[in-house]
């Protein structure tokens, strides 16, 4: 097997606060070849946008540091790279899609230009030229009325339409690998799904590898070829996708799976109460030296809450941090 | 197909147009701005059109000194000289208008420089060029304008340099507390993952958005650098080559109790002027702010 498109391994990401040294980010170790959907799953304030920005180089400093560990783009390693050459990969190689469509884009220019900018920026090719590969580019996302749509500006835009044009901004350079995070969180539902079909399609036609964080179980299950689930800063649990989610060996992702509702398909008088992982993320500030999972854990065992588990391989292509998981495996 | 096409080609075209004809409607909405906007029309047209109806020189003496206004045929009268005041006022006003917005550009630029830097970076930069705007802010404006112009000599290169220097510190705060705002956005952020370096980021992401409040600050700037302009001539600082209305009070002083019309007119003038731009800058905030707007 050649060697990944991109590779993240043993990433630590330390963030100095107030209540102390938080670790944002715990020995995450992962990969995306060309081509692949890699989803990153996981609640609120588990490490998946620190993640994202680990790898475009953007985590603010200070109070953020990546304190170990590499990240590497074909080969080549990013972490403690000069500026100049950070900004020569950071929009060409590697893009990036933001959460917010509504405030991502800049209010005072008009979506064409701003398209067109990106594309001057790294290819340094003429004004026009740069002008009609963004009306290509919003061809490409699917915008109605392109050229006349280059000239407007973001107010007059949707929501969906506006991410169409963030993905296209970040398309623009073609590049290697694409971070989209959370790109559908604040889209309606059909809005979603058309955003979801049109990076698909995009992918297969580019052959972009994409990391797409999301909370979106469907959209995962749907799009991506790989998995992870991060808590509390750690990967949990990692594997193809079809097998992480018919066969999660952590209790965590089974209790995330268990939290997607779902439409009963025939609806009776009595409604099935939601599921829900009882408690919050524990603060970054004192994890114990167990499992950050355990206070949480339905199947907690004496030894959770003493050592912390690892990644180990439970199945085939499958790892998991759970001590539960190993224990089973073991009988 | 083609139908619906042109129609939505049509509501892209009135919504491109919209933003500005809201800003439009709004500083029309402010009836006071719209009297200053014509107060300061008339004065421009008076300024500038002026000397071609009414060609009599402003340095050559033509009558008799100190003639009352409406005699002789001289509309506004004459000064010390016998120079008549009217012409005065003309010319005079093409200078205090010129070393107005001359100032005000220069502050300007200075302010948002060092503002713009201050608020991007923030840290130790922001504490050094804060402190040097506190520097700028505790000195007595006036006092050290008139500093400058003794030091360097009476010219309107220095005085406009010198009311420049003196006044770029509201700008810096504003343009620096902008800056504080904008750089959390997401956009920027967004810039930055498509690899914009700080300088692009300064001046052609974050500037843009900052630009508004920056606006109305730097229209109430020409305003004051006129004033200022009036007392540095008053105090005799000032180039007396060249007629100014600051001058014209300047030169008249001596004579105020004789003649206080030759001292009124000019004054007249500046305030009528700095009360037009200031009515005009309040509109411009209307028309500016989106929060007022949506009023």
């Amino acid at each position: 097997m050649s060697d990944p498109l991109l590779a993240v391994s043993d990433l630590v990401v330390d963030f100095q606060t107030r209540a102390g040294n938080a670790r944002v980010l715990d020995h995450i170790t992962l990969s995306v070849n060309e081509g692949e959907i890699l989803g990153i799953v996981g609640e609120s304030g588990c490490g998946k946008s620190m993640t994202a920005l680990s790898i475009m180089g953007l985590i603010p400093d200070p109070p953020g540091k990546i304190t170990s560990g590499s990240i590497k783009l074909s080969g080549q390693e990013l972490v403690g790279m000069g500026v100049d050459d950070l900004c020569k990969i950071r929009g060409k190689d590697i893009g990036m899609i933001f959460q917010e469509p509504m405030t991502s884009l800049n209010p005072v220019f008009t979506v064409g230009e701003q398209i067109a900018e990106s594309v001057r920026l790294h290819e340094g090719v003429s004004a026009k030229a740069a002008q009609a590969r963004a009306v290509d580019m919003l061809e490409a996302v699917e915008i109605p009325e392109a050229a006349a749509r280059a000239n407007a500006y973001p107010y007059q835009l949707s929501g969906g339409m506006r991410q169409r044009v963030m993905i296209a901004m970040a398309l623009a350079c073609r590049p290697r690998v694409l971070i989209a995070d959370e790109p559908t969180t604040a889209l309606d539902t059909t809005v979603q799904a058309q955003i979801f079909d049109l990076l698909q399609n995009l992918q297969d036609e580019m052959g972009t590898a994409i990391i797409m964080i999301t909370h979106d179980m469907g959209a995962i299950a749907e799009l991506a070829d790989n998995v992870a689930v991060m808590y509390a800063g750690s990967i949990v649990e990692m594997g193809k996708v079809d097998n992480v989610l018919s066969h999660p060996d952590h209790t965590y992702t089974k209790g995330l799976i268990a939290c997607v509702p779902h439409l009963s398909s025939s609806p009776g008088p009595v409604r099935e109460r939601l599921m829900e992982i009882e408690g919050v993320v524990p603060a970054l500030t004192d994890l114990g030296k167990g499992c950050a999972f355990a206070p949480r854990c339905n199947a907690v065992l004496p030894r959770c809450s003493s050592d912390k588990p690892v990644l180990l391989a439970t199945q085939e292509n499958h790892l998991a941090a759970c001590w539960a998981a190993e224990a089973e495996m073991a009988e | 197909m083609s139908e619906i096409n042109t129609q939505i080609k049509d509501v892209t075209n009135i919504q491109a147009t919209s933003s500005l004809r809201e800003m439009t409607t709004m500083f029309f909405r402010n009836y006071a701005a719209v009297a200053g906007l014509i107060l300061l029309i008339t004065i421009l047209l008076f300024v500038f059109a002026g000397p071609w109806l009414h060609t009599t020189d402003p340095f050559e003496m033509v009558w008799a000194p100190f003639t009352m206004p409406m005699q002789e045929g001289f509309i506004l009268g004459t000064d010390y000289l016998g120079r008549d005041i009217l012409s005065a006022m003309m010319a005079g006003g093409q200078v205090s208008l010129a070393i107005g917005l001359a100032a005000a550009l220069v502050s300007v630029t200075i302010g948002v420089s060092v503002g713009a830097f201050a608020g991007y970076y923030g840290g130790l930069v922001e504490e050094l060029l804060m402190r040097f705007t506190e520097f700028f802010q505790v000195l007595p404006t006036l006092l050290f304008s008139m500093v400058i112009v003794a030091l360097f000599g009476a010219s309107l290169l220095t005085v406009t340099l010198a009311i420049g220097v003196v006044s770029w510190t509201a700008v810096a705060r504003v343009t620096r507390s902008e800056f504080l705002r904008i750089r959390e956005m997401e956009y920027v952020a967004a810039a930055r993952s498509g690899s914009a370096r700080d300088l692009y980021l300064i001046f052609k992401v974050i500037l843009p958005n900052a630009l508004p409040p920056i606006v109305v600050q730097a229209n109430l700037m020409v305003g004051s650098a006129i004033l200022f302009e009036a007392a540095l001539s008053f105090l005799g600082l000032s180039d007396p080559n060249v007629m100014s209305w600051g001058q014209v009070i300047g030169s008249n002083r001596p004579y105020i109790l004789d003649a206080g019309f030759a001292v009124a007119i000019p004054g007249f003038a500046i305030f009528l002027t700095v009360l037009a731009i200031s009515l005009v800058g309040d509109g411009l905030n209307d028309a500016l702010n989106p929060k007022l707007r949506q009023r």
